[in-house]
């Protein structure tokens, strides 16, 4: 499960660098929710991969062993980053449209490059 | 009342938040009562700030005796539950940015926050982001104040519309996020490898950890120092910089200034908490030098005077880099006097670009480039809003002043003399005493060439700026043909005067000042106090069992 955890994370992540060193705004855009992915993922992962584990303890269960659940720091954290960058990424795109329809063109400078 | 007065430091965060949330819900005629809140929002911080500088200092034992102040947000013990922690040194923060903010948002006030979007709410969640950045006392909190005043000076630097605008706020926005991303990555691995994002306690358990898991801790660590270099605009991260700062509006930029140096500020507090990073020292002392000498390039290369000002920001983050990569603890006080100042003269500068910018307003553009930030029309166009008289002339805001070009003049020669560091005003007493303490510790030591090479390189930065801003002076005020003088409103000009003046004041009590910033050092250097004091009230650990690493 590890294993094809990292190459998802690394594959997104590589998708998403390749996508935001291209010319167009869309492009970067596409990029930056790729990369996002692979950052939230990494998150994620960072609280350790496991099956079958609640990250919230049952009350009133007595002593417990935490060794049975999950973190749930990370899954919290996620939470925000995904709020945060979905938030930012929104922002990027109204700026993006706003560019297109002031310039006409989708360059990430505003203009064609002269041939 | 001593119980109350701990309940201050989340103040800073509070105020803002509920004052810029409160601003929604006023109508947009209702601009009076908008700006009311907004100058009692910024003053009430204003006040807070000085007064934690009070409570932290040894004035005021009996609050906080160590000088550091924990307020658990949540109720809950520190490496648990979320804590805002203050100090000397995001007291001093504190009270610059409330500075900032006031000169700025008086300034704004004249006419730069007419329609579009909503001006007040964004700039008091951009002083909240910041304030939360100063206070936070762990990484991730550390990382949404600082998407928060990133989210706000999206909003701020889009103000006014334009193609040119919008294109340089697109790679703004893509530099800041990927910046965001890999902040995260840092933060997300040095959790996973040790399992707290508590900065004090972080310090303690790095020590404590295994080789390999040092390593991971290591790359995170080195993520998170790449995220705040492109905040601080460090060489080779910083070219989204000039372009950005010097086509957002003038209070847009002033308040900007500061935003640079939250990157210092996390670089200087998470560097003198995990004491084992002295190799890093090192490298930032050559992306200092380099930073320092590429923003005198860029200096000799602008045209436009809010241009050459914003390479000032990088020259004066390059020599902060510099000297803090000496690792030199008798450094860190002069350091924070030159932040301070270097914080002042922009805020100033920028302010001054803004009614400098209107005495061209008839002379043909010098070259498409240095034009661009005047192209304001079509946002408001598309608004349906007639354009606000930005551009001189049009509806009168409150009083004129009288010998506008002489007050410019005036005001100008003194922000020379700031950024150049040229006496009497304090940019020479921060540089002399950077140069001085540099000086001295290469006397103690065997003399480094770094040493020599960073004197040179302040010295001739300092030339080189006096160069660019009197070809950009004379260009402004004594070639009159072309030019015309600007109604300067009595709102406009008043927070630059005071911020002159405040730089005057800082010269004369320059010695408290700096035994203050001693202090500050003094117990950034020797962090033992900061984290038994936000981890003494943890008494659940042993038995609730420590998050699983």
């Amino acid at each position: 499960m590890e294993i094809v955890y990292a190459l998802a994370i690394g594959i997104l992540a590589g998708a998403g660098v390749w996508l935001l060193l291209r010319p167009r705004t869309f492009q970067v855009l596409m990029g930056l929710t790729l990369f996002s992915y692979a950052v939230n993922l990494f998150i994620f992962g960072m609280g350790r991969l496991a099956l079958h584990r609640a990250p919230i303890l049952e009350p009133g269960a007595g002593p417990v062993d935490p060794s049975l659940y999950a973190d749930p720091v990370p899954q919290a954290l996620v939470l925000t980053a995904i709020v945060i960058g979905f938030a930012t990424t929104a922002l990027f795109l109204v700026v993006l449209l706003a560019l297109r329809g002031l310039t006409g063109t989708d360059h990430v400078d505003g203009r064609e490059p002269e041939a | 009342m001593n119980a109350l007065l701990r309940h201050l430091i989340v103040l800073p965060i509070i105020v803002p938040l509920v004052a810029g949330a409160a601003m929604f819900f006023l109508a947009e005629a209702r601009r009076t009562a908008r700006v009311t809140l907004a100058a009692a929002s910024v003053m009430t911080q204003l006040a807070v700030a000085v007064g934690l500088l009070y409570l932290t200092s040894d004035a005021a034992p009996y609050i906080w005796p160590e000088g550091v102040g924990v307020y658990a947000v949540g109720g809950w013990p520190a490496p648990f539950g979320i804590v805002l922690v203050v100090d000397r040194l995001a007291a001093v923060m504190l009270t610059l940015g409330a500075i900032v903010a006031l000169a700025t948002l008086v300034y704004s006030v004249a006419s730069w926050d007419r329609p579009g979007q909503p001006f007040h709410s964004l700039f008091q969640f951009l002083t909240m982001g910041l304030n939360g950045a100063f206070l936070t006392g762990d990484l991730f909190n550390l990382f949404v104040f600082f998407e928060i005043l990133l989210a706000a000076s999206y909003g701020l630097l889009l103000r006014g519309g334009g193609a040119p605008r919008l294109k340089l706020s697109l790679h703004y926005i893509t530099v800041n996020l990927i910046a965001s991303f890999l902040f995260l990555l840092g933060v997300a691995l040095i959790y996973g490898v040790a399992g707290t994002l508590n900065m004090a306690d972080l310090s303690g358990r790095a020590a404590a950890l295994l080789p390999h898991d040092r390593t991971l801790l290591d790359a995170g660590a080195a993520l998170l120092g790449i995220a705040f270099l492109i905040k601080a605009a460090s060489w080779p991260l910083n070219f989204w910089l000039p372009g950005a700062y010097s086509i957002a509006l003038a209070p847009v930029a002033a308040v900007f200034a500061m935003m640079t140096k939250v990157g210092i500020y996390a670089v200087l507090r998470l560097g003198t908490l995990m004491q084992e990073y002295h190799t890093l020292g090192a490298a930032l002392f050559y992306v200092g030098l380099a930073t320092l000498v590429s923003g005198t390039i860029g200096m000799l290369a602008a045209k436009h005077l809010a241009r050459s000002v914003a390479y000032s920001v990088l020259v004066s983050t390059g020599i902060l880099l510099a000297t803090l990569g000496l690792r030199i603890e008798a450094l860190t006080a002069p350091v924070l006097f030159y932040l301070i100042v270097s914080v002042l003269t922009t805020c100033t500068f920028f302010m001054l670009t803004g009614m400098t910018d209107r005495t061209r307003a008839t002379d043909p553009p010098i070259s498409p480039q240095d034009r661009v930030g005047e192209e304001a029309e079509p946002a408001y166009t598309a608004y349906g809003i007639k354009q606000p008289s930005i551009v001189a002339g049009g509806e009168d805001v409150g009083v004129a002043i009288p010998a506008a070009m002489a007050f410019l003049g005036m005001i100008f020669v003194c922000c020379v003399l700031l950024v150049s560091g040229l006496p009497p005003l304090p940019g020479f007493l921060a540089k002399f005493a950077l140069l001085f303490t540099v000086l001295q510790s290469a006397a103690a030591h065997d003399a480094p060439v770094s040493t020599w090479v960073l004197c040179a390189a302040i010295v001739i930065s300092g030339f080189v700026s006096v160069i660019v801003l009197s070809r950009i002076g004379m260009r402004l005020f004594w070639s009159p043909a072309a030019r015309k003088t600007p109604r300067l409103r009595l709102l406009e000009a008043m927070p630059v005067a005071a911020m002159v003046l405040l730089c005057m004041a800082l010269t004369v009590a320059a010695g408290p000042v700096t035994r203050y910033l001693e202090h500050a050092a003094h117990s950034l250097h020797r962090p033992d106090t900061y984290i038994r004091t936000v981890l003494s009230r943890h008494t659940h650990r042993e038995q609730s069992g420590a998050p699983e690493p």
